[in-house]
Parts: C-alpha cells; sequence; structure tokens
C-alpha cells in the first residue's frame, strides 16, 4: 500500500528528509498511523490539521524525541540516513546539529537559570569545536541575525526577561547556531500576537534563506502556512489526507476535510455577510477510530463507500495526491457541489427586517473615557505603592441595539480589563459607564441586580466557565434560578435546543461534551435571560476551526435573529471581521480606531490598525504572497510606563517618515480618537487610509 | 424586551415536555443509588440506626437494670448478648452506646466538617478582614490543649448533655480543614464560572453554596468520614479517663474500653461493642465513597 508520501516536486535534487509510513501508538491507540513526507533543501513544507490530528506527534517521532512507551514504526531518512532505531548516541549528534527544532512554548524552551547567551553558545559548543570565546561571539552574531536589538547587551540577558516574541527569535537562533538542514518548527507562533507573529515568520524566512534549510512548519493556522510553505500536508485523525503544493492543495483541493476547513477559516478579507462554512461534529478520538475513512462521519459528501475502507492516499494529479475515494469526483475548477455544502446558518434571515439606521436605535452601553490603573506595590508588611500600570486609560465607545462591537488589540491592550470594568457595574476609577441608559456609579444593589438580567457574558474557555460539578441542567438554569424562576425545566430544554444541543443532555456534566458543545452550553447561559447585551470575551479562540466556524454562524444567527448587542472581545481581527458591525482596536490602554467594519477592514487609517490588519495572514496563497506587510518593530511597551505622547509613536512605521518638526507633535500631544469620517475615527495627528487587507 | 421566537419553542415543546428535571441533587441521588457499595452503606447505616433506636423498646432487659442471677454468662435466649460482670444485659448496653456513638460520631463529624467548609470558604472568597478574623480564631483554637479544655468543661457536660459536648468535641476538630478549605477556595475563586456567576448577579453566599463547596465536594466527604472515626475515638478517650459519657450513661468506645480486659475469656463482652463501632465506621466509609463518585462528574454513573 502506498501510504501516503507527498512525492516532492520533481527537480531531481535528493530530498534532505524523507518520512516514510511513520507509525506511532502508544499502548494500543495509533496516534500517527501512517505518514509520510518528503522535504528538498530550502524547501518548507507545512503539516495542517486540528489538535489531536497527530502532527506534533509525528514531528517528535522524526525527532527521536517521544517517550520511550511510544512504539514507533516505519522509517526517517536524513540524508539517506535511516534515524528510527539509531542509537541514542548518534541521535544526539544529528540533532541540533543537521536537524533541529523550534517549539510552541519558548518559555519552557529554554533554561530559566542560564543567560540566553550562554544557552547560544552551549548549542554551537556541542556540536563544534569552537573555543568559549568564539562561541559566545557566535551567539551573539546569532542573535543579530534574528533581529534582536542590541545583541551583545541581550545575551547577557535572562529568559524571562525576554518577550514572548524575542524568545522565539532566540529559539530560531538556537535552531540555526550550527546550520542545521533540516528545522521541524512546531507551531511557532501559535502563542504569539499578529505582530510579532509576523516579525517571527520573517525571522524564518530569513532563517531559511541564511541556511538554506528545508523547514517542516506544523501549524493549525492556514493563513501562516499559504504565506510561507511550498508544499502543504494536511493531516487528519492521525494520517495525511492530502498533499501537494500550496496552490494545489488550497485552489484544487481534492479532500472534503481540506475543503471544509478552507471554508470554516474567518477570512480578513470576506465580511459579515459571507457565512462561514463549519464541519458538522468533532474529530473522531485516536481510540475509537471508525472502521471506513475518518472523515466519514463529518463529511457532507460521504457515500457507502467511505463507511467501508480507508482510502489511501492516493495520487490525483502530478505532485497533487488526496485519501478520498470521491476525489476524482472533485471537480478542478469548482471546489464542492454546491449542493453539497450545508448551507449556513449565519446571515440571511428571510424574516428579519432590514436594520433601521444606527442613530435611530437606543444606545445599550456607553462607556466614557474610562480608567482603569492598577498600583504597583512593593513590600510585604509596609506595601509602597512604586508604579501604576495604565491597563485602560480613557477608553469611549457605544453599542446600540442589535449591533455587535468588536473590541480588538494584541495581549496586553487592556481589553480584558475594560471589559471587566463594565461587568463590575462598579462606578469605574474614572469616566463613565452607562448600560442601558442608567450610570453605573449611581446604581444601587437591586438596580445592579435588574440590570445583570440583561447583561450576560462568555469567556473564553467553556470548560473553565462551567462549574464541573454542576450538570448542564443547572448551569443553564442558573440565571434562571438567580433572577426567580421556579419551573426551569422546561425552558432550559427549548435554550438547549436553541444553541442546537439534544435537549436530553441536560442529565450530562460540562466534561462530556466536546469544545465547542461547551461553548454552546456557555452561550445557552448567557440567553437564558433573554439579555439585551451579551459580553463575549475572546468566545471562540479556544476552539479548533472546524469548530469555531459553527459557533461563530451561532452567534451571529442568534444576534440577527434575536436582535441582540454584542461587546465582542478578540484577538483574532478575522474572526471579529465575521461577526461585528463595528470594530474599535485597543493600544496599550487606549482606542487606535473606531468605526464601521467595513471601514476599519477596508481602509484603516490609524497606523497600528494598517500594521494589525496587514501581519494578519490570508489562507489563500496566491492573495498572501502579494500583500505588503508592515511589519512593527519591537515589542509592546510596558503599561506601567507608557510613552509620552502618542503610545504607538515608539513602533508606528508613519513616525519613522515624519519631519522633526510633525515628530514633536507626536511625542508631546496625546492624540484624542477624532471623527475623521462618519463615525470612522482614528487617534493619529496624521492619520490617512491605506489599503491592507 | 425582545422574546425568543414563539414557533421554534412550540416545535421543541412538542418533544421535550416530558421527564424530571435533571438538577445535580437528583443526578448525585441517583448516581449515588446506583452502585451496590452506596446501597450497601446505607442498608448498613439505616440498620444500625434502626437497631439502636428501635432495638431496646421490643428488648425486655433495660441498659440500667442488671441480672443479679446471673454475672458474666455467655450469650442464651434471655440475654442474647450475655451479661457483664455486674448482671448487666450486653445487648442492652450495645444498643445503648450505640445510640450514643452514632449521634456524637455523626453530628461531630458533620458539625466539624460544616464549620471548617463555612469559615473556610468564606475566609477564602472575602479575604481581607474576614479572613483574618476567622483565620486568627482557627490559630487560637489550635493552639489550645483541646483535651485539656474538654477536661476542665466536663462537670458541664455530665447530666446527659450530650448536644453540648459534641459542639464541644467539634469545635477542635474543623481547624486544618477550614485551612485547607480556605486555600482551595481561593484558587476557585479565580476560576471563570465563580465569574460568570458573580456577572449573573449570584450574590455571594449562594456562590459559595453552590459553586465553591461542591467543588471541594471530595475533601469534605472525605475529612467528615475520617471526622466520625476521630470523634468517636476521641469520645472514648475521653470516657475512658473519666470525662465525656459517664455511667450508668454508656458508649461504644467505653463498652469496648471495659470488654477488652475480660475479651480472652468471656469474648462477648467484647466482641458485640466492637464489631458494632467497625460495622459503623463500615458503613460511614461506604456512604462517603459512594457519596464522593457520585459528585465527581469524571465518574461513569448512570444519570
Amino acid at each position: 500500500m502506498t501510504t501516503g508520501t507527498a512525492t516532492g516536486t520533481a527537480t531531481g535534487t535528493a530530498p534532505v528528509l524523507e518520512v516514510r509510513d511513520l507509525e506511532v501508538r502508544f499502548g494500543d491507540v495509533p496516534v500517527v498511523r501512517g505518514v509520510g513526507y518528503t522535504v528538498e533543501p530550502g524547501e518548507v513544507l507545512g503539516v495542517v490539521g486540528e489538535s489531536g490530528a497527530g502532527k506534533s506527534v509525528a514531528s517528535l517521532a522524526v525527532m527521536g524525541l517521544l517517550p520511550r512507551h511510544a512504539k514507533v514504526s516505519g522509517s526517517v531518512l536524513l540524508h539517506g540516513r535511516e534515524l528510527l532505531g539509531a542509537p541514542e548516541k548518534e541521535l544526539a549528534a544529528v540533532r541540533g546539529d543537521t536537524m533541529s527544532m523550534i517549539f510552541q512554548d519558548p518559555l519552557s524552551a529554554l533554561t530559566p537559570v542560564y543567560r540566553v547567551g550562554d544557552q547560544l553558545a552551549e548549542a554551537v559548543r556541542v556540536h563544534q569545536r569552537v573555543s568559549r570565546e568564539r562561541a559566545a561571539e557566535r551567539a551573539v552574531e546569532l542573535l543579530d541575525l534574528v533581529g534582536i536589538p542590541n545583541p551583545r547587551q541581550r545575551a547577557r540577558a535572562f529568559p524571562h526577561e525576554f518577550s514572548g516574541g524575542m524568545r522565539q527569535r532566540a529559539m530560531i537562533a538556537m535552531a540555526i547556531a550550527n546550520d542545521p538542514d533540516v528545522i521541524i518548527c512546531d507551531e511557532p507562533t501559535t502563542a504569539l500576537d499578529v505582530t510579532i507573529q509576523a516579525q517571527v515568520l520573517e525571522v524564518l524566512k530569513s532563517a531559511r534563506r541564511e541556511t538554506g534549510a528545508a523547514i517542516v512548519l506544523i501549524t493549525h493556522d492556514l493563513g501562516v502556512v499559504a504565506g510561507i510553505a511550498d508544499r502543504v500536508l494536511v493531516m487528519y485523525a492521525g494520517r495525511g489526507v492530502e498533499a501537494g503544493t500550496v496552490r494545489d492543495v488550497y485552489h484544487r483541493s481534492r479532500m472534503p476535510y481540506t475543503i471544509g476547513l478552507l471554508g470554516s477559516v474567518p477570512r480578513l478579507d470576506a465580511g459579515r455577510d459571507v457565512p462561514l462554512v463549519p464541519i458538522d461534529g468533532s474529530p473522531p478520538s485516536a481510540a475509537a477510530l471508525p472502521p471506513g475513512c475518518p472523515f466519514e462521519p463529518r463529511c457532507p459528501m460521504a457515500i457507502p463507500a467511505c463507511a467501508r475502507a480507508e482510502p489511501p492516499l492516493a495520487e490525483v494529479a502530478p505532485g497533487h495526491s488526496a485519501a478520498c475515494v470521491r476525489s476524482g469526483e472533485i471537480g478542478e475548477p469548482r471546489p464542492v457541489p454546491p449542493e453539497d455544502v450545508p448551507t449556513a446558518a449565519a446571515g440571511a434571515y428571510p424574516g428579519v427586517p432590514p436594520p433601521r439606521p444606527r442613530e435611530g436605535r437606543a444606545v445599550v452601553l456607553e462607556v466614557d473615557g474610562l480608567v482603569k490603573h492598577h498600583p504597583l506595590t512593593k513590600g510585604a508588611v509596609f506595601r509602597r505603592r512604586v508604579g501604576t500600570v495604565h491597563a485602560v486609560d480613557g477608553v469611549s465607545f457605544d453599542i446600540r441595539e442589535g449591533e455587535t462591537l468588536g473590541l480588538v488589540g494584541e495581549s496586553g491592550c487592556g481589553k480584558t480589563t475594560a471589559l471587566m470594568e463594565i461587568l463590575e457595574l462598579a462606578r469605574p476609577e474614572r469616566g463613565r459607564v452607562v448600560v442601558f441608559g442608567r450610570d453605573t456609579a449611581a446604581l444601587t444593589p437591586h438596580d445592579r441586580l435588574a440590570v445583570r438580567r440583561h447583561l450576560q457574558v462568555v469567556f473564553q474557555d467553556p470548560l473553565a466557565s462551567l462549574d464541573p460539578r454542576m450538570t448542564v441542567h443547572d448551569i443553564v438554569g442558573e440565571p434562571l434560578v438567580t433572577h426567580g424562576y421556579t419551573d426551569t425545566g422546561p425552558r432550559v430544554r427549548r435554550l438547549l435546543r436553541l444553541v442546537g444541543l439534544e435537549p436530553a443532555h441536560a442529565a450530562r456534566y460540562p466534561q462530556d461534551f466536546s469544545g465547542g458543545q461547551r461553548q454552546r452550553i456557555a452561550v445557552a447561559r448567557a440567553l437564558a435571560l433573554e439579555p439585551k447585551l451579551i459580553v463575549l470575551d475572546e468566545p471562540v479562540s479556544a476552539l479548533d476551526v472546524s469548530i469555531q466556524a459553527g459557533v461563530i454562524n451561532l452567534l451571529a444567527g442568534l444576534a440577527d435573529r434575536l436582535g441582540l448587542s454584542y461587546l465582542f472581545v478578540a484577538h483574532d481581527l478575522a474572526v471579529v471581521r465575521h461577526i461585528a458591525h463595528r470594530v474599535a482596536v485597543m493600544y496599550l490602554g487606549r482606542i487606535a480606531e473606531i468605526g464601521g467594519a467595513d471601514q476599519v477592514y477596508g481602509a484603516p487609517m490609524h497606523p497600528y490598525t494598517q500594521a494589525l490588519l496587514s501581519a494578519v495572514p490570508i489562507p489563500d496563497p496566491d492573495k498572501e504572497r502579494r500583500r505588503r506587510r508592515i511589519l512593527l518593530d519591537g515589542d509592546l511597551p510596558s503599561p506601567a510606563d507608557p510613552p509620552s505622547g502618542c503610545r504607538f509613536r515608539t513602533r508606528c512605521p508613519k513616525f519613522k517618515v515624519l519631519t522633526d518638526a510633525q515628530r514633536v507633535r507626536c511625542v508631546e500631544e496625546e492624540p484624542a480618537v477624532r471623527p475623521l469620517e462618519g463615525d470612522h475615527g482614528a487617534s493619529c495627528h496624521y492619520a490617512e487610509k491605506l489599503g491592507v487587507v | 424586551m425582545m422574546t425568543l421566537p414563539e414557533e421554534e419553542f412550540a416545535e421543541v415543546a412538542a418533544d421535550v415536555g416530558h421527564g424530571r428535571v435533571p438538577s445535580r441533587t437528583r443526578v448525585v441521588a441517583g448516581r449515588f443509588f446506583a452502585t451496590g457499595q452506596g446501597r450497601l452503606g446505607f442498608a448498613l447505616l439505616a440498620l444500625m440506626f434502626l437497631l439502636a433506636f428501635a432495638g431496646p423498646l421490643l428488648y425486655p432487659w433495660s441498659y440500667t437494670e442488671m441480672d443479679f442471677s446471673a454475672f458474666m454468662q455467655p450469650p442464651s435466649p434471655a440475654h442474647w448478648f450475655g451479661t457483664l460482670q455486674t448482671g448487666s444485659d450486653v445487648f442492652a448496653v450495645t444498643m445503648r452506646g450505640a445510640q450514643k456513638s452514632l449521634i456524637v460520631g455523626l453530628l461531630v463529624a458533620v458539625v466539624s466538617t460544616g464549620v471548617a467548609a463555612a469559615v473556610g470558604s468564606v475566609a477564602g472568597y472575602f479575604l481581607g478582614w474576614t479572613d483574618r478574623t476567622l483565620m486568627w480564631v482557627a490559630d487560637l483554637l489550635l493552639v489550645l490543649p483541646a483535651f485539656l479544655i474538654l477536661a476542665i468543661m466536663s462537670p458541664l457536660l455530665a447530666g446527659g448533655r450530650w448536644l453540648l459536648f459534641v459542639i464541644m468535641l467539634a469545635l477542635f476538630l474543623w481547624m486544618v480543614t477550614s485551612k485547607i478549605v480556605r486555600g482551595m477556595t481561593k484558587a476557585i475563586k479565580e476560576r471563570e464560572y465563580v465569574k460568570a456567576a458573580r456577572f449573573m448577579g449570584v450574590p455571594p453566599a449562594k456562590i459559595i453554596y453552590r459553586h465553591v463547596i461542591p467543588n471541594l465536594a471530595s475533601l469534605l466527604v472525605v475529612d467528615a468520614t475520617l471526622n466520625v472515626s476521630a470523634a468517636i475515638l476521641t469520645e472514648t478517650t475521653l470516657s475512658y479517663f473519666g470525662f465525656g459519657i459517664q455511667p450508668p450513661d454508656v458508649s461504644l468506645g467505653g463498652l469496648i474500653a471495659d470488654g477488652s480486659r475480660t475479651a480472652l475469656y468471656a469474648p462477648w463482652t467484647f466482641w458485640f461493642a466492637a464489631g458494632g463501632l467497625v460495622v459503623t465506621i463500615l458503613a460511614v466509609n461506604l456512604v462517603g465513597d459512594s457519596l464522593r463518585d457520585a459528585l465527581d462528574p469524571g465518574g461513569r454513573g448512570s444519570a
């Protein structure tokens, strides 16, 4: 059986790394079931798949880093030399030298008690016979190569003094220290913000240029792959299901799973009216795989033959293979026959009247100059204040009836703090929060309870926000009981049905559900009291792509049908694009830009918004490679010590091209959000439109 | 005010209008009685209570009576469990002792674990001054010599004031657990489901009762189970030294202490009381184990 080898482009060069029929079992559970690929020098192979697809385990098996109880079989050839079963000593000589690895979490990959420079020098000295001084010198060179400012000084820093992006650069520096032939990157940018991700991907590209190494990039982010990979291997349930060049896989997909995955990814270049196509169900557990094609239970195109036997990864066109019995039928130009695509729930609802103009609708939430400062204290007995974290520093926006405002920004910009301040319904430190026309500063406890009835919240991690010890019935019924309902049974059943769950599941506990279902339970709880405003804190960021789409569609559909208003906080701009009517971009505790989603995404005016949008990858190789990326320098400044004047000026690409006379204004005067066109406003002295998507 | 679409509700209501409400109490009770262990423990405990309280009513001898025609007699139809050296009927005194021990043991366990849960969770949830005051009280009770205080107070406890005795015993058992509970509450308070409840408008007392305590259930059930034996043993020790429950009233602890001296040549003076204690503690442990499993959502019970 030709258990899928993603054959390389026919250039004739010998592959650096060749993996054949790789299988990994933990006990009786097959986690990787026959994965094969080849990588040629200088080539980038993207391995994509959802969590649990076996992509990380497969790469650890290639590196020989799996624990002893894992049973590995197949073949891993590095320059034609078999690595599987090779003695540990031989593997150790290869690892970090000809083959190196970059992990997802750079904090745990660096030893906290050694200086970064020393760790780099150690990596050099393990494989090269050089003097201590020469190795230290090389460490500084490497840090410089990956774009760390003041490398000589930073080499003497400890890992905790580095930010996440810098740590990941240091990891890349370590990976390229010995001029490897293959670099395996396991979700190298998943833990990072988009602007930092863009920086790190640039570094990765330049590392490839410098070393000529082949890169195996493992990720769940189809946008990242579209931008950087030459060839793609799509994994599902421990196997490769489609492989080919990036354009073939994205534009001429032959496997329904790939098509489904691409259809369910929120895209920056598609608006609220383009619904996402979720994939039904959730990935199978490795311990209980269906007998036939593992995707068959979720596949919209399944035929009886699919349930009988698992199709092999077979070539469907030169250099393009897919594991699907119907791959031949899936036509060239049109990805999926329209009748096979499940019609999405979002967007068009025939019975819903077109919304009234914004000005005519009531304001449900008004935030005006909200300030939240956290004191920084020192000392255990006599606490003294040594500084202030300006978490939220004068934020203003409003949300009208039936409207979704997306509050976006990178981690540390204060969006969650702002949200918590609103939810507390207490008098803010400074500024005003008005919910349903009532100022929170003047609320009595009784009023506050009345306001809470119409203001609900959905948190990021559905497992953490549902009490593990309560049945689903009690969870969904809790707001009802709190607000004086007695007979909750029928209503809970209706709510569960409304969010697409079986009412009979009410007796189960949250842990019996998958991630997407849990988030639906959280949504059902938020809807229980028929609220007017729901605050959503990163509601889909903990979910897999194929599941995420279903929840986004559900939220968008409910908002349209029930006339809900959402305050949708997220770091993922593509998700916000699909659900928000209006968008507010936050930077260091202040709003950088606010306006209608189409205006902000279509013609952003603040340099930060422009950079942020340009950093979000689009899952389309042609579009993605044509885009101009605005790279930001450095990291987010500390909110304890924000820059004077405009907070963005230290990283601003526009600031760099201004004349000295113009710069004075940026340094001395803090820009306020000023309306530039209708209700589209930006807090920049020199704002001008620029299309970046 | 908007409403959820009615037609959707009507359609849903058609097929979901039946069945009981699957609330936590019902699910846990169902899972508790679904296991053989839970049923056995509950039955044993019920049987012990029935024997201890209903048994003496149907039995001709009372625990204060003495049969001067039968000293140290083995079990016979007249004296089911035999007699003691004083002529007391063993069945009658064992049942009387079981009454006291069951009540003291279970009540002390429930009260002390309850106090520990309440104090610990309130301190951990509210923090600040509440926390400092409550933990100061706990620390104070920890450093006080419990045995001495109970001994000093024993005149007060004489004369059948067993409820006061229960409270005194419980008072010296809760502190360590409350400190553990406090620490765990501080962690649970930061969980999102507690925040979600807070933003829903659930008052703090209800959050503690509904979210914090159930999530400490495993700890509390184990603690209560251990406390039952601890209370019975403490009571025994106290009785042995002449404090606690005094003659003519008896407790299982006292009976075992007396019986151990004659156990070798008159086993009935020892084994019936000891067996009663073992069965009681076994039943409590079975109930505790099953309750913990039933409360644990990870357990595969039939829900």
